[in-house]
Parts: structure tokens; sequence; C-alpha cells
């Protein structure tokens, strides 16, 4: 239960930056891809710096978590063609809504209710590639 | 500034986020906002059919768990936590949306005709709504990850892949930025 709320939690603390940093905005994100604010550029390298740090901090003085359990941190899947063709997919859909999978949720919240269904496709999507990964190049 | 009220500069922003990966990783999780998806398939029985949603559930609750907290914030920030204002966007650029009739930007924080409830009633804005949707729920589960697994976290594990995949979302969103939105909208 004390893990439960602690996640909700980092869900609220995330929420409240996606609004407040306006990340979830359609207008920041249509803006990031004409070039003409340096706005999401400054809020994704801050994110990866500081990460960066943190992260490699862990590797390095195999830090523990707060439940006493050295940080175990997952590599990702050494693939060159899935997440470049991937890639090229969710770039289409992130610069068409405005919206990554973490914003859609924070939106819905706030109340555009349109994201709903930005959601309920984004989950059929997701089921129709779980289906089709056998026939994908990777 | 109000940190309370006023929007915030990317130099609060940025770091914020990377606050919300230390939390997690120190709560053994990860940071990966997509995974979500994959995981609500598997809920609603997926696995039956699809080796790829046959997995146990229950281990990725706390997920759904955060994404109900991200609505939660977004519920309090949103009608809380502002004064109404929003940062100024780049004046090129709401003139550029206004001649495409994308109204609101500088002014509003998302665009209305699109992001309100009356885009329920415009058959347009519901097909290129869900068509969005698809894309991001296709993308990123084929990518292994979206702007938090990849951009985010995968970058500051120095992953390869996710830089693959970051090279990709920009060149899917400037492809439907600049050539594939001025034909929709």
């Amino acid at each position: 239960m004390k893990r439960v709320l602690l996640y909700f939690s980092i869900g609220i603390l995330f929420g409240i930056i996606m609004i407040k940093s306006e990340a979830a905005s359609w207008f920041r994100i249509y803006e990031m891809f004409q070039f003409k604010s340096f706005h999401m550029y400054g809020i994704i390298g801050a994110a990866v710096a500081l990460g960066l740090v943190v992260t490699q901090a862990i590797k390095r003085f195999k830090l523990r978590s707060f439940f006493g359990e050295e940080i175990q941190i997952p590599s990702k899947a050494k693939l060159v063609k899935a997440p470049l063709f991937g890639g090229i997919i969710f770039g289409l859909g992130w610069a068409l809504t405005g919206a990554c999978p973490g914003p859609i949720y924070v939106l819905i919240g706030a109340g555009y209710f349109p994201v709903l269904i930005v959601l309920a496709s984004a989950i059929l999507g997701t089921y129709c590639y779980g289906v089709l990964k056998p026939r994908l190049p990777h | 500034m109000n940190l309370i009220t006023e929007p915030w500069p990317w130099y609060i922003g940025g770091p914020a986020i990377a606050v919300v990966l230390f939390l997690l990783l120190f709560s053994e999780k990860q940071f990966g906002m997509s995974s979500n998806l994959r995981t609500l398939c598997a809920m609603a029985g997926a696995g039956k059919k699809t080796t790829f949603f046959n997995f146990d559930w229950r281990q990725y609750r706390w997920n759904l768990v955060v994404a109900l907290g991200a609505a939660a914030g977004g519920l309090l920030a949103n009608n809380y936590m502002t004064d109404g204002t929003v940062g100024a966007i780049h004046q090129d650029v709401v003139l550029q949306l206004n001649s495409l009739g994308v109204e609101g930007a500088g002014k509003d924080y998302m665009p209305e005709a699109f992001f309100c409830t009356d885009a329920f009633s415009n058959p347009k804005t519901l097909v290129l709504l869900a068509l969005g949707g698809f894309l991001v729920g296709f993308g990123t589960r084929y990518a292994g990850g979206c702007t938090s697994g990849h951009a985010i976290s995968g970058l500051s594990n120095l992953q390869l892949p996710s830089l693959i995949a970051v090279i990709g979302f920009f060149i899917g969103g400037l492809l439907m930025n600049h050539f594939l939105l001025p034909c929709l909208l």
C-alpha cells in the first residue's frame, strides 16, 4: 500500500511537471518541430544531462534503492531497424496529436477529453503491433 | 516568478523530469510511459491469442498507478495551479498556424478546435486524433519506448538503440510537421 502511494505520488508530480513545463502542449510540440523555440530542446536536454549523472552514478557506485536493494537498470535490446522504423511511426503520431504516451494521461486528467480517442487508438495501435510483430523487420 | 501559477521555463521543467527519473529508479522501477499501453492490452486478455501480450500484467500494475497519478496531476495543475497564461509561442509559428486555420497559439494551452468537447462533433478531427493515437501506440511499441523510455531513460543510460529511436522520432515528427500537417489540417 505504501508503494502504491509512492507510485501515485510520482505520477502526480509527473503530471504537474508535464502541464507546468508545457511539454504536453500541442503548440509547444509544433513549435519544436519548426525549430522556432529552444523551450522543448532545453527541457529534454536538461532532463537527459541530469538523468545521465543520476544513471551513471547509480551504475558506477552500485547505489541502493529506497528499499535497500541494488538498483538494476535494464539495457535496451540492441536493435537498429525496430527503433528506427518504430521511432519514425511514433514521430508522425507525436507531431500530429502533440501527445506522447505520458501526456496522454495528463491531458485526459486536465480535462481535454478528446484525448480519450487518442488513448483508445494508441491501445489499438499497440495491439496491432503485438499481432504483427513476428512479420515486421526488427 | 510564481512557480505555482505561472508556466515553467525549460530550466525548471527539464531538471524536474530528471527528478521523476531519479524517484522511479530509486523505487526499483523504470521511467517509460508507453509500456502502459501493452499492460492495458494484456489486462484486456490479448495474451490469450498473441504471445507479445502473454505475460503477468499484475507485475506492471505500478505503471498504471503512475499513469493514474499523472492524470490526477494534470487535473490539479490545469485547474488549481494556473493563472490562465501560457508561455509565448514564436510569432512566426502563431501566424503560420493561423494561416492553417489553427487558433489560440500563445493564448490557450491547447488548440481548442481539436482538444475541447466540440471536437467530438467534428468527424475530421476525430479521424486525425484516432490516426495520431494509432501511430503513437504502434510506433512506441515497435521502437521499444517513447520520449520517456528512449529519449530520457535510454539516452541517460547511453543506449545506442535509444539514440536511433530519437533520430526516428525527429524524422517522423519533421515529416508530419512540415509536409503532412499542412495537407491534413
